[in-house]
């Protein structure tokens, strides 16, 4: 069986599944639906695995790249590039397997079986099954198709669909105005990135002539463009941005917290495992370029860095399950971007692999948890589960040690990987290194926070709920399972070299970013490494112990600290106020804008419009004055004339004889007259 | 016996014929009118038979004489009208009959 | 001599006998005065040797046309007009186009030397009777005017016949 020639399979699959959900999905019944939009994307992850492994199969030569060409889309022509050459911009729809693509793919159909499995437990009793299942058939095809694509064009197509299935999911819930406007927001926040990415792009294309990925990066490690380029540095920094837009990173994070409105499946699939992971991905794949602007590096990474404190803080203190993940969500995309920036592109691309089973874990089961408790999500309602609904606490509690970095999970390694290098790498910074280990501690005390007052402690569950508490079906809890398992072993096929790892997965990448792997320069030891290894799990181990101390031992200290930060604890709760600046500074002047633009339509153009018309009435009536007294007058006058020169002529007309006698008379008078004074 | 020279004949018509004009633009009465075209018709006869002894012709005479035959049809058939315009206004006076008035 | 101071006399007659025809209120006066200033006439042409015409004028003019005058005059409404005013509205003017008639005249004989250039008459014997060579003139040499004349005069008793008669059948 050939998959690598039917790789156009893996997207194909669940968008044949998106046309019939949307075109048909009414008539159908809940089981039709779930058999087809559960099974396609099931048989597009075996097509995948097939790929794979026909891939590692490949031989040398092929330079661990497949290219399925499918059509040429744009053979846009000849045209000149920004240094003066000829270039000839030939975009095709085609799909390229390299390992960063394998990587991605497997993830994308994997968990995304895994969650749409879920969903039918989930979604049984909802309106708009089909409608759900459509929009996530969808959201699989783009998202295929950003990871697939073999240049930049055809990936902002699935980035753009991504978006969109993204719009559609958060609004699910359509009727709520606050699902909604989260929808609306997330649209915008990610359309706003897209123009620092679309710029980037047209950059790239006067610049390198091409947008195919293999070109562009070929082109930029041939040596043509010296490190520190201006326009390679701006190209660097207008593709950050749109990976800031759809990866949830400051300044454009706004959008996430709001998108837990949608159903809990659709965070934990798109906005925990995959389509935030796309700007990481997309920053990856442009690392030739990246290599080239030491400047935007150091941007990614502060950014980085920076995302990945500010959001664990204030994760800390909200009281919404789903929020809480949602904020440690942005976090952990803040570690996957550090890596990036500090040139460790395989541990950020690794770090997404097992943060996508462990939160897509820790969603699921909070989805789970909320079903079981009838749709509450506040914290504070909850606690004392641990008992009644086991297996949900049991998965949960092993993402939560995952993402706290406890080894030998997966989180353990990948995080860790990523610290050393903020610390030891070429373009690490012991800040870099410092602000990382402090958000470690803090991902481990919220998690954990989330945990206990979840299942430990007393129960604050009201009491109508509570006996309504059960299990959630097999069909939900088969893939927590799951992804309980990956999140365990999933970190053996990175592990360290300095642990007698075999770091295959480092070595799996290395092709794709062809050199670019630092070596532990700075000539630091071994012994440095363990040492931060340690002081990575003792942070760890702190957080849980403080989380123990304040949530199970004694309850009461977290309300007295709150009350004892006071206005602090204020502006941490709501998020440091960043939305209500937002709104300020940008939303309500766009409205500002939008209605002055109104008002000048029409007050000026409607006005013009107005204007005219009145201009034409005007007219109209000078045309009327005019027809009345010149037209009219000029009539009126000429009758005038004929009375008066008519007047003797009528006056004459007496009807008396006598009259017409003088006249002969005086007739006779003037002939005689004339004739007797001429001759 | 000196002749009467011609041209008193003709002041003398010339008097009858202004009295005769003067008649037929002021009287009122449709009669006299008519007698003042009486007037001027023979002022115009005066002169003929005057020129006519003047010049030993007896065409001015003839010519006289169409004349009083044409003041005889004339006058007759005036009267005629005067007589059914009486019948149908009750009035002689020239200024009362206006109906062709504008 | 004679013949001078009878033209005077004659015509002081008419013109006196005119001036009354013109201005006497009562219709029958006028026509009376009119019947005078014919007479008068008539001895002018006796004067001047018409004696036919004379007789003509006397028979038709005064004893035709003038009787008829009185008889149309009698079925006429005469005593509204008694009372009635005489000259109509525009005497002033007519009578100041009259005076200019005069005055044109008048200009005309000063003109013509206080006299009419008149040419010589012929020189010959006198004619012969009056009425034998009217005759003879109409006869012969007048022969269409008088058939025209005769015409004319059956047109107006036609018409005059037409007009009086009262109702149209």
């Amino acid at each position: 069986m050939n998959f690598l020639n039917f790789i156009w399979l893996i997207p194909v699959l669940p968008v044949l599944g998106a046309l019939i959900q949307l075109l048909f999905g009414r008539k159908l019944s809940n089981k039709a639906v779930s058999f087809v939009s559960v099974g396609l994307p099931g048989l597009s992850f075996v097509w995948a695995v097939g790929c794979f492994f026909q891939f590692l199969g490949l031989p040398e030569q092929s330079h661990h790249v497949f290219i399925k060409d499918i059509y040429s889309w744009l053979p846009a022509g000849a045209f000149h590039l920004s240094n003066g050459s000829l270039g000839y911009l030939d975009v095709h729809v085609a799909l390229q397997l390299d390992p960063l693509s394998a990587v991605m793919m497997l993830v994308v159909t994997g968990v995304g079986f895994l969650i749409h499995f879920y969903s039918i437990g989930y979604m049984a009793h909802e309106g708009g099954y089909y409608r759900f299942f459509g929009y996530m058939n969808l959201f699989m095809f783009s998202m295929l198709t950003l990871v697939l694509a073999d240049n930049y064009l055809m990936m902002f197509v699935g980035w753009e669909g991504v978006g969109l299935c993204s719009y559609l999911l958060i609004g699910f819930y359509f009727l709520r105005k606050s699902a909604a406007d989260a929808g609306k927001k997330a649209f915008v926040v990610n359309r706003i990135g897209d123009a620092g990415f679309l710029l980037g792009m047209m950059l790239i294309v006067v610049t390198f002539g091409s947008l195919n990925f293999l070109e562009v990066s070929r082109a930029a490690r041939s040596g043509q463009f010296e490190v520190g380029n201006g326009i390679v540095t701006a190209i660097c920094i207008l593709l950050f941005i749109g990976a800031t837009g759809k990866s949830a990173q400051i300044p454009l994070y706004v959008w996430l917290p709001d998108a837990m409105e949608g159903p809990t499946p659709v965070s934990a699939l798109i906005h925990a495992a995959t389509m935030v992971t796309a700007g990481v991905y997309m920053v990856a794949r442009s690392n030739a370029l990246f290599a080239l602007s030491p400047t935007a590096l150091h941007l990614v990474a502060g950014i980085g860095a920076a995302t990945a404190l500010f959001a664990a803080t204030i994760g800390l203190v909200q009281n919404d399950i789903k929020r809480v993940l949602a904020y440690s969500t942005v976090s952990q995309l803040g570690y996957m971007f550090l890596a990036c920036g500090v040139g460790k592109y395989d541990a950020g691309i690794f770090h997404l692999m097992t943060h996508a089973f462990f939160k897509a874990l820790l969603f699921l089961a909070a989805g789970s948890v909320i079903h079981a408790l009838s749709g509450e999500q506040d914290l504070r309602k909850m606690g004392a589960l641990r008992h009644k609904i086991p297996t949900t606490y049991g998965t949960m509690a092993v993402a939560a040690l995952a993402i706290s970095g406890i080894p030998p999970l997966a989180g353990f390694v990948s995080k860790d990987d990523i610290l050393w290098q903020a610390f030891a790498g070429p373009h690490g910074h012991w800040g870099l290194w410092a602000v990382g280990w402090v958000t470690a501690a803090l991902t481990a005390f919220y998690m954990f926070r989330l945990i206990f007052m979840t299942f430990w402690g007393e129960s604050r569950v009201p009491h109508d709920v509570e006996h309504h508490i059960h299990e959630s079906p097999r069909t939900m809890l088969g893939p927590l399972v799951c992804l309980a398992a990956l999140s365990v072993i999933g970190g053996f096929i990175g592990w360290p070299k300095a642990l007698l790892g075999g770091a295959w997965f480092e070595k799996f990448l290395d092709p794709v970013f062809e050199g670019n792997l630092p070596a532990p320069a700075h000539g630091y030891s071994q012994g440095l490494e363990y040492l931060l290894m340690l002081l990575s799990i003792v942070a760890a181990a702190a957080g849980i112990y403080g989380a123990y101390r304040l949530y199970v031992q004694r309850p009461e200290l977290p309300e007295r600290a709150a009350a004892a930060a006071g206005p602090a604890y204020q502006v941490v709760l709501n998020k440091y106020y960043v939305d209500e600046l937002y709104d300020a500074l940008f939303v309500n002047r766009s409205k500002d804008l939008g209605n002055g633009l109104a008002a000048f339509d029409l007050g000026v153009v409607d006005g013009g419009v107005n204007g005219v018309g009145w201009s034409t009435r005007m007219s109209a009536e000078l045309s009327r004055l005019w027809d009345i007294w010149v037209i009219d007058g000029l009539v009126n006058v000429a009758a005038f004339v004929v009375k008066v020169l008519s007047y003797p002529a009528r006056v004459i007309q007496t009807g008396l004889v006598q009259s017409y006698a003088w006249f002969i008379t005086l007739g006779v008078l003037i002939f005689l007259a004339y004739y007797l004074i001429h001759f | 016996m000196t002749p009467v020279p011609t041209d008193y004949y003709v002041f003398l018509g010339s008097a009858l014929f202004i009295i005769g004009v003067v008649g037929v633009l002021t009287r009122r009465n449709v009669l006299v009118i008519l007698m003042s075209i009486e007037l001027i018709l023979n002022a115009v006869n005066i002169n003929l038979v005057a020129f006519s002894q003047y010049f030993r012709a007896v065409d001015g005479q003839v010519f006289a004489i169409f004349v009083i035959t044409d003041a005889a049809a004339e006058a007759a058939v005036g009267l005629g009208l005067i007589i059914a315009l009486f019948r149908n206004k009750e009035t002689v006076n020239a200024d009362e009959i206006d109906l062709l008035k504008w | 001599m004679l013949p001078l101071i009878a033209f005077f006399i004659l015509s002081a007659v008419a013109i006196v006998s005119a001036i009354l025809v013109i201005t006497r209120r009562n219709a029958v006066h006028s026509i009376i005065a009119l019947i005078v200033t014919l007479f008068a006439v008539g001895g002018i042409y006796l004067l001047l040797h018409a004696e036919f015409l004379f007789a003509v004028q006397v028979i038709l003019y005064v004893g035709g046309i003038m009787v008829l005058f009185l008889f149309v005059v009698m079925l006429v409404n005469l005593d509204v007009t008694l009372t009635q005013a005489q000259f109509n509205r525009q005497w002033q003017v007519a009578v100041v186009t009259a005076g200019l008639l005069c005055g044109l005249l008048a200009y005309a004989f000063y003109n013509g030397g206080r006299g009419f250039g008149l040419p010589q008459p012929p020189l010959g014997p006198e004619p012969q009777h009056n009425t034998q060579a009217i005759g003879m003139a109409l006869y012969q040499n007048y022969m269409l005017p008088v058939e025209i004349a005769s015409l004319l005069l059956l047109v107006a008793m036609v018409g005059a016949v037409l007009m009086a008669k009262r109702k149209l059948e």
